[in-house]
């Protein structure tokens, strides 16, 4: 299954799960990473440790442990 | 606005209390501002208004009170910020809610206002930043919006204040109308389930506050409150099984097993559709924001870090370089008002209090103000502009290895300008262990009030093109020495999960000069407060333990041999023994001489022991006990009325180092000390923090002290 974590620079993705526990679920909902929402990934820091994704307006940071909790698909 | 209107109570009538809610970065905080002209602290990354604030202001013939609620994303109590929030939301006693958005980000900000319309509370919306949504090229229909929601929606502009009138008028409105309707529309199996659940309260004339559609959608979105309501009633027996049957069937819907999952995608449905109805987006084409243009640069994976480190160094030496200009007019300053008002007072021991004491103690802090101006202006600008998100970012993956979490860098870079706000930032780190590892660090980051004493040192030993790199290496090793306590730390007391790292990068604003302006004069008022207040008491105790109790046996030995000494030099070294028997033998030499022995180790005399121990209230103290202590000891001719050069004439090379090493890691001051207690929770940290702190600092202190004594 491929994750967010597996994704270039650049590439444009659609969520299809969250495999996070509830409360980190919530929090990346509540930052509007759901099922079916559109994901870009920008830049990754250094050594890949942190990525910076855009969804749909509002760029955010995750760390790689994290975004490896997010199943997507490519469009 | 006459005088009675001025004296009345805002306790009487037409009072209106406003609930200022919205997510991080809206503006919240700049809105009240432009309202009413109050000055809050206006940030620009998530995690400004821990605390909630109130504002008070009057408008026609109402008096406002405004709480301006910390921001949060939606009602899932993952921070501080969103629980203080959320519970002030549903417990506290409020007439109507501003729920402040981000005009140019209208989907992700309507997330929290479809959860504020559950709670059957009066809401307006203030669709803030209007003016640069069109700049973008969005344009919003906001009557339209007022139409489908259900509630007003007015366009405002906090920096231009524009729509500001508007606002009040229709919160005003809203306060007296009765009507309370907003429209949230579910997609069908919900609203199937709504109605069955709705006819059944309805059937059995459930009594509520909340309107029974409200009743319905929390007890759907599994809400606690609402269920252990419901849970003692009698119609619960027939209730629970309807609503498992609806659970099942919505979750059937989403193909989820995550109720609140599936309420937050109708949300998200029920959001798309407004944003499709209301906003036309002009420009069609996808054309690279100026923040994206930016961040390619300053996050970049090869280029950031450096960037960011040279924006550090530049700060340091700005702070030294255009710091010392006025330094020198302060100081010829404080030497003229101290001779000025001295020769106008006849009793000695009053003059010797007045100018040696207070004006010498107060002016040796003042004389550091233009540094703390320069170093507060750097702070400011890499929180308002939104920079420090993304150092955060830059910086996660290597403060994880140490143990620390990318989020704690937002409070140990405030940490650079004061410990005090810097211990309250911690908040944002939501998982207990990180934050109380980020709290035990926080000291290791050189706080302003620190900075008096490394320019007076660094100033006496060092060369004026050198001292701006010594004192950027003092912070940068402080910085350091802090990270490798953060490991050990972690590896020992501390161990356990990580907290996820998920942070919003606000955009890039350019920050207002006013703000700047505000942040850094309230910040600047501070200090000379407490120069005037707190130090000035500190350094009059000093002069008071320094000057006695009075040897008069020994003053009249000395008299003897000065009055009948041959030439003028022997008369001034003889004064200057005499200066030095007498400090010896104060209240203040006895406590130094006692304390010398621990400290002698450090190569520390019995005056720097002193003046570290007066450190333990105030860091500014300690300039000022050495002004004191060094002022009173040598002789008084123009060259060496000045601080650095009793210092350099004084204390060995060495032990500077090692005094300076000591400073950097022993506990900040004595009111950082009751805020970190008050965030740590209990005052067993307080203590262990002073164990750890101080055993550091001897440590570290004795190793720098025999390794420059092994070089120099």
């Amino acid at each position: 299954m491929q994750t967010l974590l597996d994704c270039k620079k650049g590439c444009k993705v659609k969520v299809i799960k969250l495999t996070a526990p509830t409360e980190l679920k919530q929090r990346l909902i509540s930052f509007g990473i759901m099922k079916e929402a559109t994901v870009e990934v920008l830049e990754h820091a250094p050594a890949k440790s942190t990525i910076e994704i855009k969804v749909g307006k509002m760029r955010i940071a995750l760390r790689a442990q994290e975004a490896s909790l997010i199943e997507v698909e490519k469009i | 606005m006459n005088r009675v209107d001025a004296k009345a109570c805002p306790i009487i009538a037409n009072h209106i209390k406003v609930a200022l809610v919205g997510q991080p970065n809206v503006g919240k905080s700049m809105l009240i501002n432009s309202v009413s002209n109050a000055h809050l602290h206006v940030g620009n990354f998530s995690g400004v208004t821990v605390d909630k604030k109130e504002v008070l202001f009057d408008y026609k013939e109402y008096h406002f009170t405004v709480v301006d609620l910390p921001g949060t994303y939606a009602f899932t109590d993952y921070t501080i910020e969103e629980r203080v929030t959320h519970e002030y939301l549903c417990a506290e006693d409020y007439d109507i809610i501003i729920n402040v958005i981000d005009a140019t980000n209208l989907e992700k900000n309507l997330q929290l206002t479809s959860e504020l319309l559950t709670m059957s509370k009066k809401v307006v919306i203030a669709l803030n930043m209007s003016d640069e949504a069109e700049k973008e090229g969005i344009e919003i229909d906001a009557d339209y919006m007022s139409e489908l929601i259900g509630i007003p929606c007015i366009k405002v502009s906090a920096a231009t204040k524009m729509g500001i009138e508007q606002l009040i008028d229709a919160v005003v409105a809203k306060h007296e109308s009765t009507k309370n309707r907003p429209k949230l529309v579910f997609s069908e199996p919900v609203e199937e389930e709504i109605a069955r659940i709705v006819w059944y309260l309805d059937k059995h004339k459930y009594d509520a506050t909340n309107s029974y559609r409200n009743v319905a959608i929390n007890l759907l979105k599994n809400n606690k409150k609402t269920y252990a309501k419901l849970h003692d009633e009698p119609i619960w027996t027939e209730l629970q099984p309807i609503l498992i049957e609806a659970s099942e069937h919505i979750e059937l819907h989403h193909n989820s097993d995550d109720i609140k999952e599936a309420f937050a995608e109708e949300y998200a449905s029920f959001n798309r559709g407004i944003v499709a109805e209301v906003v036309t987006n002009k420009q069609l084409q996808e054309k690279k924001t100026l923040t994206e243009k930016i961040d390619a640069v300053l996050i970049h994976s090869l280029f950031g870090i450096p960037i960011f480190l040279f924006f550090m160094w530049s700060l340091f030496q700005l702070t030294f370089e255009i710091g010392a200009i006025p330094m020198e007019y302060i100081d010829a300053f404080f030497s003229w008002f101290g001779d000025t008002i001295g020769a106008t007072i006849a009793n000695d021991d009053i003059r010797s209090l007045v100018v040696d004491g207070v004006i010498g103690g107060v002016g040796a802090v003042v004389l550091f103000v233009p540094n703390i101006i320069i170093l507060f202006i750097g702070i400011a600008l890499l929180e308002t502009t939104g920079y420090m998100s993304r150092v955060a970012f830059l910086l996660d993956g290597f403060f994880h290895k140490f143990g620390l979490h990318g989020q704690s860098f937002i409070p140990l870079v405030t940490g650079f300008g004061c410990s005090i706000p810097a211990y309250m930032s911690a908040r944002i780190l939501k998982n207990d262990r990180d934050r109380l590892l980020t709290l035990f660090i926080i000291g290791f980051m050189s706080c302003g009030a620190r900075l008096p004493v490394y320019v007076l040192f660094a100033g006496a030993f060092f060369s004026a093109d050198m001292a701006g790199n010594v004192l950027f290496i003092i912070y940068i090793s402080g910085a350091i020495m802090g990270l490798i306590a953060a490991k050990v730390l972690k590896l020992t007391a501390f161990k356990g999960v990580d907290e996820p790292f998920v942070m919003e990068m606000p955009k890039y604003r350019l920050p207002t000069l006013k703000l700047i302006w505000h942040t850094v004069l309230g910040e600047t008022m501070m200090y000379l407060k407490k120069a005037g207040t707190y130090i000035a008491a500190a350094a009059m105790l000093v002069w008071f333990l320094s000057n006695y109790p009075h040897n008069l046996a020994l003053e009249k030995e000395y008299g003897n041999k000065i009055a009948v000494a041959a030439t003028q030099e022997q008369k001034l070294s003889l004064q200057n023994s005499l200066d030095e028997a007498l400090l010896e033998q104060s209240y203040l030499g006895t406590i130094g001489k006692f304390s010398e022995p621990l400290f002698s180790p450090l190569g520390f005399d019995w005056k720097m022991s002193v003046a570290l121990q007066t450190g333990l209230a105030a860091k500014e103290v300690v300039v000022s006990t050495l002004g004191v202590l060094y002022a009173l000891g040598s002789d008084v001719d123009e060259e060496s009325s000045s601080l650095v050069n009793a210092i350099k004439q004084n204390i060995p090379f060495p032990s500077a180092i090692a005094f300076i090493v000591v400073i950097m890691i022993y506990l900040p001051c004595l009111a950082a000390s009751v805020v970190f207690t008050r965030e740590a929770g209990h005052i067993k940290y307080f203590f262990y923090l002073l164990f750890f702190t101080s055993v550091v600092a001897y440590v570290m202190a004795f190793i720098a002290y025999n390794i420059t004594l092994h070089f120099f």
